[in-house]
């Protein structure tokens, strides 16, 4: 029995000293460098303070915050509306053919996003496809820009994010006891009260799981707001961009990080309590 | 009566569900048909044509940037997926009190932001003095490609009878060996699945790259993403199009080994 814990000890000790090295250390040093003042050239003095986490409450910074965080919510409220009955129609088919729709929405997943974004650029730029077809269908004269636009911005964050609110709508209306809509159904209650009533109050944990994997990389996403907004918009993310490669300042950089960082561990503390109550306490 | 209903219903959602699909094949079918276009602009389709394959392989820094990719993808996931599968054996082995804790900051980088993954790597590989380039790419795709392996080996291990490796031991082999003759080849479909997502998810990654790459060193997706910024030429389609290729066979590879994963299981 010690034996294998010895090997299991040898296993183990790749992952964990690479995880301790690489994915602990540096969100350490992040924590560190937050606090750490920065060099008026470039680098760091190592001296305490808090400046950093006030520079981001100064105006122009705030502004950027509320701009990302608004962009967040309105993106991920259209990506409910329009991946929630994918989810729940995909959940609904038959099973053969739920495998086969669940690769088709795989497959784009995995292409790289800007390919894709390419191709919308390609089909919305002024002299772009859609301009085309409409001119020669003599809709209208003179082409529209699409592009650069905060739509444009919208609409790419949810293109690119959808897949990952109808995955989670879908694993939980597929988990779901259909019978229970049955059930209400032959009590009385109409469609609509008895999906209200019984199949959204289900999938919900799903709704929420797909909101905070759909609004927290929207927080981040700073190439699609570079490529179609064609720097309109500033998000943080591009903000973080920024301060990191021509501002040099590093520190503030780590600051507005680590502010994302808690406002995402926030979230998903704020999901589980929500939806997995039980298992939580199971744990515990 | 009721079964109209269900009818009209399963129409609506029919057609929903094919205008979705609709526009989240359409841009990548038109990268992939405008790849082959003779004429510039991306309008109309002329004439069929391969120059722009042509162009870029003329091209010395794309296929430098194609190289590097490639080298980065398959190294990335052979070596994690060596820390990842190592990992998830030992891990379901051992029952210490960190063991949640180091399960959480093993897939931390799954949950992080790229952004802030990327920003902090750099700033953390500045710090210990390594020169950006290949290495730190290494190092960088190496941290989000665990996870992956971590998980779907983990996964696979939850599914599996502990008694079979045991059994081993007791007739007398070798904890090496009960490990190699039993353990991995059963979990060995994970393992596959596990590297070849992490590969697909290695030559997709901008934003962390972007960060780490250095000024000397670029890869496929972070040559895309400067050309769409600073202007567009057709050779990004076919570079589009052949970025396209490797991941898709790569994931007809996913699928066809977790199909025989999943025969084996059966049987």
């Amino acid at each position: 029995m010690r034996r294998r814990k010895f090997g299991a000890l040898w296993m183990i000790l790749p992952l964990y000293v690479f995880t301790l090295i690489f994915v602990a250390g540096p969100l350490i040093y992040m924590i560190a460098l937050s606090f750490a003042e920065a060099n008026e050239v470039h680098g760091v003095n190592w001296i305490f303070t808090l400046d950093n986490y006030r520079k981001i409450l100064e105006p122009v910074y705030l502004d950027t915050f509320l701009q990302s965080f608004r962009l967040a919510v309105t993106s991920t409220a259209i990506i409910c509306l329009v991946g929630y009955p994918f989810g729940y129609f995909m959940a609904r088919m038959p099973e053969s053919r739920r495998k086969k729709t669940m690769l088709f929405l795989m497959l784009p997943f995995w292409v790289n996003s800007l390919i894709r974004l390419y191709g919308w650029i390609i089909i919305l730029q002024k002299k772009g496809i859609l301009n085309h077809i409409l001119q020669s269908l003599g809709l209208i004269e003179k082409p529209i820009s699409f592009l650069y636009s905060y739509p444009a911005i919208v609409f790419g964050m949810v293109y690119a994010l959808l897949p990952f609110m109808i995955l989670s709508v879908y694993s939980s209306a597929e988990k779901m006891d259909w019978s229970l809509v049955e059930a209400a159904r032959d009590l009385g209650a109409s469609r609509t009260k008895a999906f209200w009533t019984v199949t959204f109050k289900l999938t919900v944990p799903g709704l929420l799981s797909g909101i905070i994997l759909t609004f927290i990389p929207s927080m981040g996403l700073f190439f699609i707001a570079d490529i179609l907004g064609g720097n309109k918009i500033v998000l943080v993310g591009s903000l973080i961009q920024e301060q990191m490669t021509r501002a040099g300042n590093w520190p503030f950089a780590a600051a507005m990080a680590v502010v994302m960082m808690v406002l995402t561990t926030i979230m998903i503390v704020m999901y589980r309590r929500i939806s997995h109550v039980k298992e939580v306490e199971g744990i515990g | 009566m009721n079964e109209n209903r269900m009818k009209k219903n399963s129409k609506f959602a029919g057609f929903y569900l094919g205008l979705i699909f609709f526009l989240m094949y359409l841009p990548i079918g038109v990268v992939v048909v405008f790849s082959f276009n003779e004429s510039k602009l991306p309008v109309r389709f002329t004439s069929f044509s391969t120059q722009w394959y042509e162009k870029l392989f003329h091209n010395s820094a794309m296929l430098e940037a194609l190289c590097n990719s490639l080298i980065l993808g398959v190294l990335s996931c052979l070596i994690s997926a060596v820390i990842g599968t190592l990992g998830a054996v030992g891990l379901s082995r051992i029952h210490w009190k960190t063991k949640g804790v180091m399960e959480y900051i093993s897939i931390l980088p799954l949950m992080t932001p790229e952004i802030i993954l990327g920003m902090v790597l750099m700033a953390f590989f500045y710090m210990l003095n390594l020169p950006f380039g290949m290495l730190t790419l290494l190092i960088g795709h190496t941290i989000f490609c665990v996870p992956y392996i971590l998980m779907e080996v983990k996964a696979r291990l939850a599914g599996m009878d502990p008694a079979l490796e045991e059994a081993a031991r007791d007739l007398g082999a070798s904890p090496f060996r009960a490990f190699q003759d039993i353990t991995l080849p059963l979990i060995m479909p994970a393992v596959l699945s596990g590297s070849l997502l992490a590969f697909a998810m290695s030559m997709d990654d901008v934003v962390i790259s972007i960060f780490i790459n250095g000024p000397k060193v670029s890869t496929l997706p972070i040559k895309v993403y400067t050309q769409l910024k600073t202007g567009v030429t057709p050779e990004i389609n076919a570079l589009c199009t052949i970025m396209l290729g490797v991941t898709l066979i790569a994931l007809v590879l996913y699928f066809l080994v977790r199909r025989i994963g999943k025969k084996n299981r059966m049987e």
